[in-house]
């Protein structure tokens, strides 16, 4: 493969990244609670896809249209069923009791994921998935370009909500001073329960993307919790678009690193990005000073 | 309209904050808190906010008990807090800033027009409509926080220090516009270090000694107390009539 081709598929494999990253620092930036289970949302989202290909033949991009609203759905269930109970505490004891929620949660998903589906591996590959576009001797498979595109415009979209609608001014202000959203008439327990079922829809959309161009396994939700982590720490928190462009910057280090030390690496690297990122800019790449 | 009761707060196990204060704010009043730092002054506005939840004690509004109504219902009932620091959403443009104050579904139905109110009160704002929060000078911020209290059309308004860190000019600026405001029947209670103005603005002062109100009375009766003119104004203003 040459280093050219490396690049294009680690870009499109970095789009997938932002995506899983820009909902979990969505959650972060505004519950301050790190829900470590949200590569396990990602999992179930792909699992999603799975059935709804397996069972009733449904095209993976079409089946977005099930698989966010329910993850939708299961976002706010989590929230009002779990992480309600740890946003009320101080600052330090909401990050630990987030993070050992967070543990059981994936732990729990896990587990029941292997009991529904084994713990093979899946890829739902609909009749067009072999696809691939040529452009000056670089294959570009259609499917995870497609995934790339509906990346970009779910991402699109979040900005649009944050932007323009009542609740989405209402969940970065909560983000920005909790306080001070409180004394302006915010019921900041609703901003916190929109952003967490927001945060999740996109996991879910994630899972599906990940199905299709790639693969699904019980076992991948910790790899994509890290992933997402990784591309926070690269970006800094409170950038939609910083965060998928840090998505990006992590997909092309990847595929950096494969091309020059073989493919061996490729989980390294992102890690010495993470270390050498909090070294010399540990607010991130594109955090406001 | 807000009658505050015996109120009792404390942080954690240790320092009391209130230790059994009581005031009242009547329709239409202004009323000056003053005290020396760390008297409970900040305390009890954020007990009033809803929070802070009191140890004991009552705090009522409108005739209807306030404790363990949430901050936002309490901002829906008319009462709006303007924070001391401003507390602005920094990364939001100004506009954006004042339409977050009118949040409440009852302040939503006029927001428009008050939001044209705020303009009119503040011009300087509506040119910066566009720009961040953060972007802003003090003065100016405080026009925001001030604008953004307005627009949740309350009946009674809380400033926390407004004057803090603002040059002095800027402050008569703001206080001519409380006054005003006040004049349109909107009931003031103004927590103050700079005692001077605001006993020069308020109907009433109550000063907080030690989380209780140690001394009560109209504000011009307070600022000619030689006691509290050296308590407060210091050993010079005491001795002048």
């Amino acid at each position: 493969m040459t280093v050219l081709q490396q690049a294009v598929l680690g870009l499109l494999l970095g789009g997938l990244y932002g995506l899983a990253a820009a909902g979990l620092s969505l959650i972060f930036g505004v519950l301050r609670v790190l829900n470590v289970a949200h590569g396990e949302l990602i999992m179930l989202g792909g699992y999603g896809a799975f059935w709804l290909f397996a069972l009733a033949g449904v095209d993976p991009f079409l089946a977005l249209l099930v698989v966010v609203p329910a993850a939708l759905l299961a976002g706010l269930a989590l929230y009002a069923g779990l992480f309600r109970f740890v946003v009320a505490a101080e600052e330090e004891t909401r990050i630990k009791n987030s993070l050992l929620i967070g543990f059981g949660l994936g732990l729990a998903l896990h587990a029941a994921a292997v009991r529904l589906w084994t713990a093979d591996e899946r890829a739902v590959t609909p009749a067009w998935a072999g696809g691939a576009l040529t452009v000056g001797g670089i294959a570009i498979p259609l499917v995870r370009l497609g995934a790339l595109a509906v990346a970009l415009v779910l991402i699109g979209a979040l900005h649009l909500l944050l932007a323009r609608w009542r609740w989405g001014h209402a969940i970065r202000a909560t983000a920005e001073d909790r306080e001070a959203a409180l004394l302006a008439g915010i019921d900041v327990r609703r901003a916190y329960a929109l952003a967490f079922a927001l945060g999740t829809a996109l996991a879910g959309a994630a899972g599906v993307l990940v199905s299709t161009g790639y693969s699904v396994s019980p076992a991948i939700g910790l790899e994509w919790t890290l992933k997402a982590l990784i591309v926070i720490v690269l970006a800094g928190l409170g950038s939609i678009f910083g965060t998928f462009v840090g998505g990006l910057v992590l997909g092309l280090a990847e595929a950096a690193s494969a091309a020059a030390f073989g493919g061996a690496y490729r989980e390294i690297v992102g890690l010495v990005v993470f270390f050498v990122v909090l070294l010399v800019r540990p607010r991130g790449l594109f955090a406001r000073a | 309209m807000l009658e505050v009761d015996g109120l009792e707060a404390a942080y954690g196990a240790g320092a009391v904050a209130l230790a059994g204060a009581s005031l009242t704010v009547g329709a239409g009043e202004l009323v000056a808190l003053l005290g020396p730092n760390g008297a409970g002054k900040t305390t009890l506005v954020r007990c009033i906010a809803g929070l802070v939840r009191p140890r004991r004690g009552t705090l009522r509004w409108q005739g209807r008990p306030l404790t363990g109504v949430p901050p936002h219902a309490i901002v829906e009932l008319g009462i709006a807090v303007v924070p001391e620091g401003r507390r602005l959403f920094g990364g939001l443009t100004v506009e954006e800033n004042l339409a977050l104050g009118a949040f409440t579904p009852r302040a939503r139905a006029g927001a428009c027009a008050r939001l044209e109110a705020v303009y009119a009160l503040f011009p300087v704002l509506r040119e910066r409509r566009r720009q961040l929060a953060r972007t802003l000078s003090g003065g100016q911020q405080q026009m925001v926080a001030l604008g953004r209290a307005l627009m949740a059309d309350p009946r009674l308004l809380v400033l926390d220090e407004p004057s803090l860190g603002l040059a002095p000019r800027v402050v008569e600026a703001i206080f001519e516009t409380l006054v005003a405001i006040n004049r349109q029947g909107v009931a003031v209670l103004l927590v103050e270090q700079n005692v001077h103005l605001a006993l020069a603005v308020a109907h009433r002062a109550c000063i907080l000694e030690a989380g209780r109100v140690a001394r009560e009375g109209p504000a011009r009766a307070l600022a000619d107390d030689p006691e509290v003119r050296r308590a407060y104004l210091g050993p010079l203003a005491a001795a002048r009539p």
